[in-house]
């Protein structure tokens, strides 16, 4: 698959992303409509009758017409992935106290000639060049379009790698920033982030509102079968309200591993050289205390998982479902089955 | 009838958008080549620059230096005439002499402690490795270039639009860069 078919795999992976996601926003909130804020759509006429009393009731109370909630719900989410969109990269080198690389230190001025490099030999504008100030090894990209598209490092790294790793690891960024992965994970991260709010504030309401429409009208709405229908509805919708997290998570975090292997293989493809991101990847490996500088939002954008944590070496069911990137024993072992193809052809 | 005009124009639809992608391919094609000039030029520039910022400590290294200079200009020359067969041969003794010379600077370990000798060495090694990836990506959308001209159908029809295989940047058979570096261990 060349890096055109990539770029529109990506392109098409991010809309069937949105389309998941744009699913998870409307049945949160038009849920939370439904139970919380009277709306109902198909709902008829109120109907007004004589009460024993000697005054009408009204049955079937005039419902809302006004999707409140999921208006809400979708314009957040909108609103997160144009945040991510516009302010993404300035936001992730915030947060990661990066600053820019400096010529005049040779360390950074050697980082800053190697991402030229690959930049050329991906046909890619050179992209920023920013450096994290932390003693782990550890790198990522950022950016949403290659105008606005960021490779930084951290100074361990910098200290740790040889021309040749460092070059290795440059690469498997840039390939990030050339596949354009960087803009699957951006909406994937913000729409993640945008879920686990609603989701939270929706679950919040059921704890402490309750269900004010059932519990004061006593299933007046429509008599006792259509009551326990409602219930049974609305046992499913806390469901997936307290679920859609762990599911955005675990979808977020399937195409992030799948990104991983191949921008493994783009970096070879553009140093020809396996065997250093090979030797880089098992540096990076050996510095196991977790990346301080860098926090989980970032997680997904860094060559390796800077949290430090053992889920990365395990390759068991949870660790392939909730990590971010695949095990480096495997990201390993599928480069050195390149470099050995290398070698026999 | 109707047949036939439908079949005609679907026809015409992938002319054009086959004759566009090629069109933008041929640009990348060009775009890459220029790409290598610059960073040929680039070196050409650092060149005068390493030689006289080791030219105190590597004096008894005069040949050494002297063949750089002299492959340094005759690949100037190269360059202005336009010869690509030319370019192409000077620059590989150029990249030949560069070689010898990056070689010898290890056997002067005062070299390494000059700040000045340190940034031209990186700066002439990025520009090595410049030069190399600009003709390894020039290499590669010529690649694709020609193989999207070469596939069915398109192959009937590329030469009737105007398009023409463009050619890979090769070394020559006989070109410097292809000798096997001699080693001699004698003492």
């Amino acid at each position: 698959m060349n890096i055109y078919e990539q770029q529109e795999t990506n392109r098409r992976t991010t809309m069937v992303l949105l389309g998941a996601f744009l699913l998870l926003f409307l049945a949160v909130g038009a849920g939370f409509d439904f139970f919380y804020l009277s709306f109902n759509p198909i709902a008829g006429e109120p109907s007004y009758k004589l009460n024993s009393a000697g005054y009408y009731e009204a049955h079937n109370a005039r419902p809302q017409m006004i999707p409140y909630g999921t208006i809400a719900a979708l314009l957040f989410g909108i609103a997160m992935v144009l945040n991510s969109v516009f302010n993404g990269p300035k936001m992730v080198l915030r947060s990661t106290m990066a600053r820019r690389a400096v010529s005049t230190d040779p360390d950074e001025k050697q980082f800053i000639n190697v991402v030229r490099e690959m930049s050329i030999a991906s046909g890619v504008p050179m992209p920023g060049t920013y450096v994290v100030p932390d003693p782990d090894a550890n790198a990522f990209a950022a950016g949403f379009s290659y105008d606005n598209a960021v490779i930084a490092v951290t100074e361990g790294l910098l200290k740790n790698l040889n021309r040749e790793e460092l070059q290795a690891v440059v690469a498997h960024e840039m390939s990030h920033i050339r596949n354009y992965d960087m803009r699957v994970m951006t909406v994937a991260a913000a729409l993640m982030g945008a879920i686990a709010l609603i989701s939270d504030f929706a679950g919040r309401s059921a704890r402490y509102g309750g269900r004010s429409r059932g519990r004061s009208s006593g299933g007046g709405r429509s008599g006792k079968g259509g009551g326990a229908a409602v219930l049974i509805l609305f046992v499913v919708w806390l469901f997936l309200v307290i679920l859609a997290p762990l599911f955005s998570r675990m979808l977020a975090m399937a195409i992030s591993r799948q990104r991983e292997f191949l921008a493994d293989a783009s970096a070879a493809e553009l140093t020809r050289n396996p065997m250093g991101l090979v030797s880089a990847l098992e540096k990076i490996r050996s510095a196991v205390q977790p990346t301080q500088a860098i926090n989980n939002g970032v997680a997904h954008m860094c060559i390796t998982d800077p949290r430090g944590s053992l889920i990365e070496e395990k390759s068991g069911f949870a660790a392939d479902l909730l990590a971010t990137h695949p095990p480096m024993e495997k990201r390993i072992l599928a480069l050195k089955m390149m470099a050995y193809q290398k070698a026999s052809a | 009838m109707t047949v036939l005009a439908i079949v005609l124009g679907l026809l015409a639809v992938w002319l054009v958008f086959t004759f566009n992608k090629l069109v933008g391919l041929k640009n990348q094609v060009l775009n890459a080549f220029r790409q290598i000039d610059v960073q040929l030029k680039r070196r050409h520039d650092l060149i005068p620059n390493l030689v006289n910022a080791v030219k105190g400590e590597m004096k008894f290294e005069k040949e050494t230096l002297e063949s750089v200079v002299q492959a340094r200009a005759a690949a100037v020359n190269a360059g202005q005439g336009g010869n690509m067969n030319e370019v192409l041969a000077k620059e590989g003794m150029l990249t030949q002499a560069l070689g010898k010379l990056f070689a010898l600077t290890e056997n002067y370990p005062n070299l390494k402690a000059v700040e000045v000798v340190r940034t031209l060495m990186e700066e002439l090694r990025t520009t090595e490795n410049q030069i190399g990836f600009s003709r390894q990506f020039y290499n590669d959308i010529v690649t694709r270039f020609n193989i999207q001209q070469q596939v069915f159908p398109t192959n009937m029809f590329a030469a009737m639009l105007g398009f023409q295989p463009a050619a890979l940047w090769e070394l020559p058979a006989d070109s410097v860069e292809r000798n096997v570096p001699k080693v001699d261990l004698t003492v």
